[in-house]
Parts: C-alpha cells; structure tokens; sequence
C-alpha cells in the first residue's frame, strides 16, 4: 500500500512546486527572477513581487536527486577547487550553464541509453525474484534508468532549431531543481556562510547580473551589537533603493508590511512544528524537518507557507493526541542531527538509525529560521542569526536547549566537509554537549552534495557505537 | 555444564578469534593476518574451533565484531561495533581502565570508559595518516617489516620530522628523506611521533583519564607506545593479547547475552 501523506506535507510540497513553476512562467513572460541566499531578507524581494529562486535548496534537491557528483565535478572542471562548499559547487556549474541529463540514444528516434547497473530485481506474479540465463536477477525494465551525462544550455541553444536541439532540450533532468531558470541579478546576505559572498559575486560575474549584497558581520556577543544593527539597517535601504533601480518601481510598504507578516506566522507556525519533536514518542522524524526546510527557505515571506505549516501543526496535534507517529519504526533513542544531511546518502544514513530505533528529534534549524520580529531593527537583530554568524556561546546555548526541551540521549554530528565554518567549530561544541548534557556524541565525515566525502561502512559502525553508548548510559540510569 | 562462548573479530587487516568458558576463561584464539573480505574469517573460525577440539555447535553464543562484522550472517547469532568490544575486553585486562586507545588497520578509537562500560568515543576522520595503515605504507617505503619497526626506533639516535597530515604526503617525505641518506631508524621513529601527535589530539577531545590501555595490533610496537605516552603525558599499558581485545570483549558480551538467553 501506499505511504499515506498527510495534508500538510501535500500542502508544503505544493508551495515549493509552485514557487518553481511561477519562476519559470514568470521567466517565460520575460519578468525578471533572481536568485537569493537562503537568509537574504526575503520581505525585500516580496515588497517587489519579484520571483526569486533560491541556490542553496535547489543544490540540496540535485545532490538528493544524485546528481551532486556530476555537477560539483563540472564545477571543478571550470577551474573551482573541491574544497569549496558543495553547494556552491553546483550552483556554480548551474549558472554557468551546466547541467545534468540523461544520454540520448542517437539509434533511435527517441529515448535514452538505459544504465544496465540501475533498476529494481523483476518479479514474477508470485513475488519471487525472476532470474536470466546466467542465474542472476533479471532487472525490472520499469525501474531502470539512463546513464547522466553532462550537458551545457549554452552549447544546446547555439544550435539551429530542429530535432537536435529539441531533444537535448528535453534531455535535460526533468525534476524541478533541474529545470531552474537562470537568473536575471542575484541577492546575497553572508549570515548563513561567508563562503556566500565569494560564490554570487562568482555568478554575478559569470552572468553579467546585477549583486545586492548585505553584509553581515559575525557576531561575537551573545545578541548582535547595537552598531552592527545600525550598519545593516543601513544596507537594507540601500538593497530597496537598488531594487527600485532593478526593477523601476517604488517600495510598497503596504506590501512589505503585509510580507513581513506573513513570514512572522512563516516563522510561528514552523517553530510550533518543530517544538512537537518534545513529545515521546515525537510525532515525526526529525529528518521531516530538512524536507520542509525547503519551504522554510524558498516561500518564508509567503501566505501559502504559513498555511501550509499551519496545517502540517494540525496534523502533527492530532498525531500527539492520537499516540501516533509517521516515523516508520518504533522509536527507542532520541538523539539530535547536527548539521547539514548528506543529501546524496539520505537512505545510507537513515537505514542504521531505522535498524537501530534512533529518532532525530532535535535539530538546530528551528532557532535558526524560526524568527519573529515586531519592527525593522528587530527584524535587522533576526538575519544576524544563523548558525555559522553567531558566536560559539549563543551556538551552544541554542544546542542545548533543543536537546534539554526534545530530551535527546545522544548527538550525532556531521562533519561536513563542504562546510568548514560549521564544522570547525563542532569539535569544540561537542566536547560542551558532553560535559554540559552527560551525552555521548559522535562525529562522523561526509558532505552536503558530494557523496565522494561519506563512507557508509565508517558511519554504521561510529552510528552502532552511538547506540550501544546510549543504552549504557539508559541501563545505569534505570 | 559450562559455558563457551565466541568472540570473532573481523578487522580490516586480521581476524581474530576468542573462545571462552564461563566468561572467564580463555580456552582458545586464534589470528590470521586478512581480514574482511578474504578467507580470514573463515580459517580463524576454524582454528579457534580445532585449538579446543570443539565444534560450532559447542558454542552457546557467537559474537562478531571488527569492519566485517556483518559478513558473518548464518555464523554469529549477533553483532556488536569494535568500540565497545575493545572497551569490555580492554576493562576485563584491566578493571580499572578509564580511556582506551586502539590504532585499527583503517581507523583509530579512543574510547572514555566508566565502571568497564563506553560512555563516550571518538573516532578518526576520513583519513590513513595515523592509522595501521599508515605504518604498513612506511614499512614497505623504509623496507622493514611492521614489526621491526619499535625495535629500529628503540636504536635512533635523533628524532625527524615527518608530517601527521597525510599519509601520500608522509611518505613522500620519508622518500626524500632516504634520499639525503638520513638514517632509518631516526626516520622511524619521527615516524611514530607523526602517529602519536595524531592519535593523542584525537585521545585529548574524550578527556584522556588513568589507567589508560592501548589495544590492537600496533600496540605491539613499543615506539608508538613511547612516543604516545610522551605526547600525552600519561603511562600506557599494553597486554600480551593486545590483538585479541576485540575478540575478547566480542566473546564477553557473548557470554552476557547467553546467560540473559539462559533466563
């Protein structure tokens, strides 16, 4: 039987669907579309009506969807070091028209070359394995897939029009993060990463489109200073004034006021999901969360997203009521994911902590977009929060107070080798959990969007580790 | 009637294997120097088997442990990680053993322990420099057996600086540094310093606490232990069964579990 979706999650995944099909429509009339840091102020943009895509979730999406490998490496072949953020990396290759596509088979009129390595065992109405003439398991045609190749729109749309280019158009990855439309100026707010900074003043560049860049200083104090507030302050004016140049119309404050309050029930509704991950057992995987980060990002300033959380919180209310989780497996331990997920491994990393019963429910991403704010100043003091601009004090007390209220037994970190300032600061922040909470913590390596970075035999064996230290530490205790 | 139970520990480099009586009593082991993957596991099984005259059928309860330990489907009635293995064996040597330290074939463990249970570990990076590995790759470079190594070291007059980052670039520098005609021994054992600078700022983030015990094959080599013991300022001791703490806990556990079978 098929998995039952709850209306909220059918609600969350139409927002962003959405969000992608009037970028390209909006494209298609020859409006502009931009593209934004997943913390750039999105009221701005929205006072504006413009259309904007965000890099770093649709990086997420191509690395899920596999296609992390052959993007970065394209990246890498354009002359970016493999040390630099994976999410950037694809970005980088997007913008510079690159994409991921499945091999067209010339022989034929139509289709792709099917990778013979992929697809699921065929079986027979009995459900046994079909086997060939070799005794091996015959693969189910349906499952199969072409091999990807990489393509450039730029090559594909010098061609004269015909067939050729008709059908390397279509070639390209059909999902939406692939299908993204190139972007006419770009929106950068270093608070989520300094790497930011470098890598759209890279597509600014590439592209010859206009940056509007808010810088945000990290911030030492345990609340941003005063000064720094005043200096942001004053680069959100000059993002409106640079606005009203891009797109030739006067800031509409109505609607400002109006993006501002939706983002404010945005941000409400979003925190009272992830605050239900207190209940035993929690009422979802905290896994859920990384998904719906993906409306948090791109439709924050929107009223669809605030419905749509708002509808995922009823679900969840009656799930509490109920007794009932949609984690599919018994939940036994609780621990908190720090981190980005590997996208490109999800199932790898999700299966030992299935097998062994470990439900996510904390993750650090609640205090970090779920912001409220009453004014300007406030919402300034807001964007200068995200988990690599604030200090290591603030860091840790967010941390703690989400293991404290999710009551977590364990923390699982990832060392994420795409993103150094998070990582590097983990070491230290671990040995805090441990002395602070009486926790085991474990680490291990991976990446973001290169799946070249995550072992899964290292993983397993540092995730068993994990859990034999829990249960140690629960038999003492009782 | 007693007990015997199975430790089968299948690590990237060797299988070993413990039987014990009781929970107590070592009544057989066995090594053989491959591991996952290969017929190691298999031979060491059988000469665990054949040491006491024993079958599989004797055993209550078979415990696997090491990187392959889930290559034993059908032969181990359960599996454990090498983590807490190497803790309940290094506590059984040593009651009061409060930080283990085990340098694997492929990966190195400092393992924080209370009253002869893992509370905490850490574990290295994606990474062979400071790992068994990496003395294997310096042995073949230097044209010494691994096992020659400590005992090289021990006649060094000087010490050489060789880099903790990387293995490709250690032995480009032990390379370079036969090359100016610098002494083996000496480049030896600036190898072991390269090791023990890994393994100690990894043994430092868990909070390094007396007794601490090193477990596992390169334990045997009283270089890295020195250079270790230097580097983080506390004595270490080592078994003769340093190679079969994996095992020997593995086996313990074993022994835990048939007696709760038992109930």
């Amino acid at each position: 039987m098929a998995k039952q979706v709850s209306p909220g999650v059918l609600a969350l995944r139409k927002v962003v669907d959405d969000v992608y099909a009037d970028a390209r429509k909006a494209k298609a009339e020859g409006k502009l579309v931009g593209w934004s840091s997943s913390k750039f102020p999105c009221e701005l943009a929205e006072a504006f009506d413009l259309n904007v895509m965000y890099p770093e979730n649709q990086a997420a999406g191509i690395a899920a969807n596999r296609d992390g490998e052959i993007m970065c490496q394209a990246a890498e072949d354009l002359g970016f070091d493999n040390d630099i953020c994976g999410y950037a990396r694809i970005s980088l290759a997007y913008a510079a028209g690159k994409r991921a596509a499945r091999k067209i088979d010339w022989s034929k009129e139509d289709g792709y070359v099917i990778n013979p390595a992929t697809g699921k065992p065929l079986k027979d109405e009995n459900g046994n394995v079909v086997l060939d003439e070799n005794g091996k398991p015959k693969k189910d045609p349906k499952t199969q897939t072409p091999f990807i190749v990489l393509e450039d729109i730029h090559e594909i749309e010098a061609l004269p029009e015909g067939r050729e280019k008709e059908r390397r158009r279509e070639s390209i990855q059909p999902y939406r993060q692939m299908r993204m439309p190139q972007p006419d100026f770009v929106l950068c707010c270093n608070n989520i990463c300094n790497c930011m900074t470098k890598w759209y003043e890279n597509i600014a560049r590439m592209c010859n489109i206009p940056l509007i860049m808010i810088d945000i200083p990290y911030n030492n104090t345990m609340d941003p200073n005063p000064e720094n507030v005043r200096y942001i302050r004053a680069q959100f004016d000059n993002a409106i004034r640079q606005l009203e140049e891009l797109t030739g119309k006067k800031f509409d404050e109505k609607k400002f006021e109006h993006a501002c309050a939706q983002a404010n029930r945005t941000a409400q509704n979003w925190l009272k999901v992830c605050d239900y991950l207190q209940y035993k057992p929690a009422p979802m995987s905290g896994f859920d969360l990384f998904n719906h980060m993906a409306d948090v990002v791109t439709a924050r300033g929107k009223k669809e997203a605030a419905d749509a959380f708002e509808l995922l919180a009823v679900d969840l209310e009656q799930n509490i009521k109920d007794g009932t989780s949609t984690l599919p497996f018994p939940e036994q331990y609780r621990v908190m994911f720090e981190g980005i997920p590997c996208w490109p491994k999800l199932p790898n990393l999700f299966k030992p902590l299935k097998a062994n019963g470990v439900n996510v429910t904390a993750v650090v991403y609640a205090p970090a977009f779920g912001f409220v704010y009453n004014n300007m100043d406030e919402m300034v003091s807001a964007y200068c929060k995200a988990p690599n601009s604030v200090s290591i004090e603030k860091g840790v007390e967010w941390r703690e107070g989400i293991c404290r209220a999710n009551k977590v037994e364990g923390v699982l970190v990832h060392y994420n080798r795409s993103c150094k300032p998070w990582s590097g600061y983990m070491a230290e922040m671990q040995r805090r959990f441990t002395a602070d909470l009486g926790i085991p913590c474990v680490g291990f390596d991976g990446d973001q969007a290169d799946p070249r970075n995550f072992n899964e035999a290292q993983y397993e064996t540092r995730v068993q580790g994990l859990v034999e230290a829990m249960q140690i530490r629960k038999e003492t205790m009782e | 009637m007693s007990i015997y139970t199975l430790g089968i520990d299948v690590g990237s480099t060797a299988s070993k294997c413990i039987m014990l009586q009781d929970g107590r009593e070592i009544v057989s082991k066995s090594l053989i120097d491959v591991g996952a993957g290969t017929s190691g596991p298999a031979r060491a099984i059988e000469a665990v088997l054949a040491g006491a005259g024993m079958t599989r059928e004797d055993m209550t309860f078979t415990l696997a442990t090491g990187y392959g330990r889930n290559s034993l489907e059908g032969i181990a009635d359960a599996q454990m990680s090498e983590l807490s293995c190497h803790a309940k064996g290094a506590a059984f040597l040593y009651p009061d053993v409060r930080t283990v330290i085990d340098i694997g074939g492929q990966d190195v463990k400092a393992m924080h322990i209370e009253n002869g249970a893992m509370v905490n570990f850490q574990m290295n990076d994606k990474c062979a420099a400071g790992t068994g590995r990496f003395l294997d790759v310096m042995a073949r470079v230097l044209e010494v057996r691994t096992d020659e190594l400590g005992t090289l070291a021990a006649q060094s007059t000087k010490r050489v600086a060789i880099s903790s980052t990387c293995t490709v670039f250690a032995e480009s520098e032990v390379i370079s540094q036969l090359a100016q005609g610098t002494d083996k021994r000496d480049i030896i054992k600036g190898i072991h310093y390269s090791v023990a600078n890994r393994v100690s700022g990894l043994v430092n983030r868990i909070g390094v606490q007396d007794r601490v015990v090193m477990t596992g094959g390169v334990a045997q080599n009283k270089g890295i232990v020195s250079a270790l013991e230097e580097s983080l300022g506390h004595i270490i001791y080592t078994s003769p069964l340093t190679q079969y703490v994996g095992a020997l806990g593995a086996a313990l556990f074993a022994y835990q579990k048939a007696l709760k079978m038992k109930q």
